[in-house]
């Protein structure tokens, strides 16, 4: 039997959790922007993060993470349909997981071998009669690697919810008349809604801060807000202007989850 | 549930094992009470054998720990929580450290192997008098290229990088200090200048480099260089002869304008736990055998004079690693340009990195 003392015990810890973890950071992270470079009380990098450079930087970072969660989703929303209709799909599904447990620094360093003038894929490109390209430090070899780097993480919450998704609705679906394509986005999709939206957020949100691999991969051709906060902490030890664009990252990051938490459900 | 229970218990008693382990490991090798040494230094910047035999020589366990930047050593050691022993500092952060009362004064009669440092090194001007720091290693900041790319050409100025030939050619390295400073030796000007408008010309100068940059990279550059992924690239004396010995095709040069000189000097941090300890490691690593190895396995530019004689005489009569004093007359060392400044530098080098061309 749950008493009501048991209750507040249990969500006791979690408060404590979240006001540890999530609530104090954060406030902190605020309180750190309210101060220039010599510790004094201003607003000057709230008026600098409006000049030309940290707005760029924002909608390139923007820019960057939209076009990576896309692709991202392209691919992954078709690979976890197929999977959900293969004999041993936990397998096959295991297969696209375990290279999210190798180290991404790991994985970043042998893309830069592979990408390389005298790279595996440079070589496929003479084969086949393209000719030598640079691949590395071009924006095509970013979102190629953080497209990689995203897809486990894309397809395991829409698996997940495919594979909830009861399969006599699409044969009532068919019954009833509806081609293919019509019930894939009359029912299929409707009911897969919100292992996309998860999936849109764990991918948009780490892409929108990634920091390492503009330097590894794009060798700083692309430059993220991500870059530019390790940069302020780091080197300048501006902890204020490093603060404040934590602080619009956070805000970028409320609002996206706010817009693909309460679209309406279904069509 | 059950299951998953299991699975907990596992991973609970598996840790609780390694953690029994690990504290029977370190209290066997004697990881235990003040017979402790922790440095903290560059990666890979120290022969591991010199730590055994300091180990076997002193009976002192030694931690090792690395940084990765002066800031990030510095902060640290500031913020408190740790004992580091040693740490290695380099030339402007020894005065910022001096100035946040950070280092703990040296004690010269306990460390008598320091009559073996080149005078050339001593009392310079971010430690009169050598009161907190002992030299460790120094070098220079120049150009990596690989003239058989280049189809012969030589590099000999910081200039010769705007050549339009070398298109998509340069490796930079992903600091503020280096490249502006980078931009201020081509016009001129001091490494330490902090005039506004020398400032924006330098950096009006950079963002017409930025068709010849290939990339704006960090260690990696070693192996992009040695690999011939571009043809040019900035960096400092050690890397390049390290990289230089995984391609016998490169060259390195200090430009003509000039460059950066550097000097990183052993320091006892005010986090010392073992300060005799700490003097026994300074003096073992002024021994010039000692040094010898160390500089032939680090590849940067030992300060000891006695040592020199024990390494190999294309080593020490190399120009490249170990310039004449006429010459690094004439380099510059860096100097703390205070916080404000070095925001500025660095605000300038973001938007250099956002130019496209």
């Amino acid at each position: 039997m749950e008493s009501k003392l048991s209750r507040n015990l249990y969500s006791f810890s979690y408060f404590l959790w979240i006001v540890i973890f999530v609530i104090l950071p954060i406030l902190l992270i605020v309180y750190y922007s309210l101060f220039d470079i010599e510790g004094n009380f201003s607003f000057v990098n709230y008026q600098k993060f409006f000049t030309a450079v940290y707005l760029k930087m924002t909608l390139s970072s923007f820019w960057y993470a939209f076009l990576i969660t896309v692709i991202t989703f392209l691919i992954a929303y078709p690979t976890a349909y197929l999977l959900t209709k293969t004999k041993h799909k936990q397998f096959w599904l295991l297969l696209i997981i375990v290279p999210s447990w190798i180290n991404l620094l790991l994985k970043a360093y042998a893309f830069l071998g592979i990408f390389g003038t005298y790279g595996v894929a440079n070589s496929f490109l003479k084969i086949i009669g393209m000719g030598e390209q640079q691949i590395l430090f071009t924006d095509f070899s970013f979102v190629f690697v953080s497209v990689y780097i995203f897809i486990p993480f894309m397809i395991l919450p829409i698996f997940n919810s495919l594979n909830e998704l009861n399969p006599t609705l699409l044969d009532a679906a068919r019954d009833l008349g509806a081609s293919a394509w019509t019930a894939f986005y009359r029912v299929i999709f409707p009911l897969t809604i919100d292992g996309v939206k998860s999936g849109w957020q764990v991918t948009f949100i780490p892409a929108l801060s990634l920091f390492m691999l503009t330097r590894l991969i794009a060798g700083n051709k692309v430059i993220t807000l991500g870059t530019a906060i390790e940069q302020q902490f780091l080197v300048t030890q501006d902890w204020g202007m490093g603060s404040t664009i934590a602080v619009f990252l956070i805000l970028i990051m409320i609002l996206f989850m706010f817009l693909t938490n309460t679209r309406k459900r279904g069509v | 549930m059950k299951k998953l229970l299991q699975f907990f218990l596992t991973i609970v008693i598996v840790s609780a094992a390694l953690l029994m382990v690990n504290a029977n490991l370190n209290s066997s090798q004697g990881y235990s009470g003040g017979n402790t040494l922790t440095v903290y230094n560059w990666g890979d910047y120290i022969d591991p054998d010199l730590i055994k035999k300091f180990e076997k020589e002193t009976g002192i366990k030694v931690i090792y720990e690395t940084f990765d930047s002066n800031e990030a050593m510095m902060t640290k050691i500031e913020q408190g929580g740790t004992n580091y022993d040693i740490a290695i500092p380099s030339d402007y952060t020894i005065v910022k450290m001096v100035k946040k009362g950070l280092l703990v004064p040296l004690d010269h009669s306990k460390l008598p192997n320091l009559v073996h440092i080149d005078q050339r090194f001593m009392d310079l001007s971010f430690d009169p008098g050598n009161k907190y720091s002992m030299p460790y290693f120094w070098g220079t900041a120049g150009i990596v290229y690989n003239p058989k790319m280049l189809g012969g050409k030589k590099i000999t100025s910081w200039n010769d990088l705007w050549d339009p030939d070398l298109k998509n050619q340069i490796l930079l390295v992903d600091s503020a200090r280096e490249v502006i400073g980078m931009g201020l030796n081509s016009l001129g000007y001091s490494l330490n200048d902090t005039n506004k408008q020398h400032l924006l010309a330098a950096k009006k100068k950079l963002d017409s480099l930025m068709p010849n940059v290939k990339a704006i990279v960090g260690d990696e550059i070693k192996i992009l260089l040695a690999n011939e992924e571009a043809a040019v690239g900035f960096t400092w004396s050690g890397e390049a002869s390290e990289t230089i010995s995984n391609n016998e095709d490169l060259d390195y040069v200090v430009p003509k304008e000039g460059s950066n000189v550097w000097f990183d000097n052993m320091v006892i941090p005010k986090t010392v736990k073992n300060i005799g300890g700490a003097h026994k490691f300074i003096n073992f690593m002024l021994d010039p055998k000692n040094a010898a190895k160390n500089a032939e396995y680090v590849g940067y530019s030992t300060p000891n004079k006695k040592a020199l004689s024990y390494m190999p005489k294309d080593v020490v009569k190399d120009k490249r690693f170990y310039p004449a004093p006429e010459l690094t007359d004439k380099l510059e060392v860096y100097e703390d340009l205070g916080k404000k400044n070095i925001a500025y530098f660095n605000e300038l080098f973001l938007e250099f990195k956002m130019h496209q061309d």
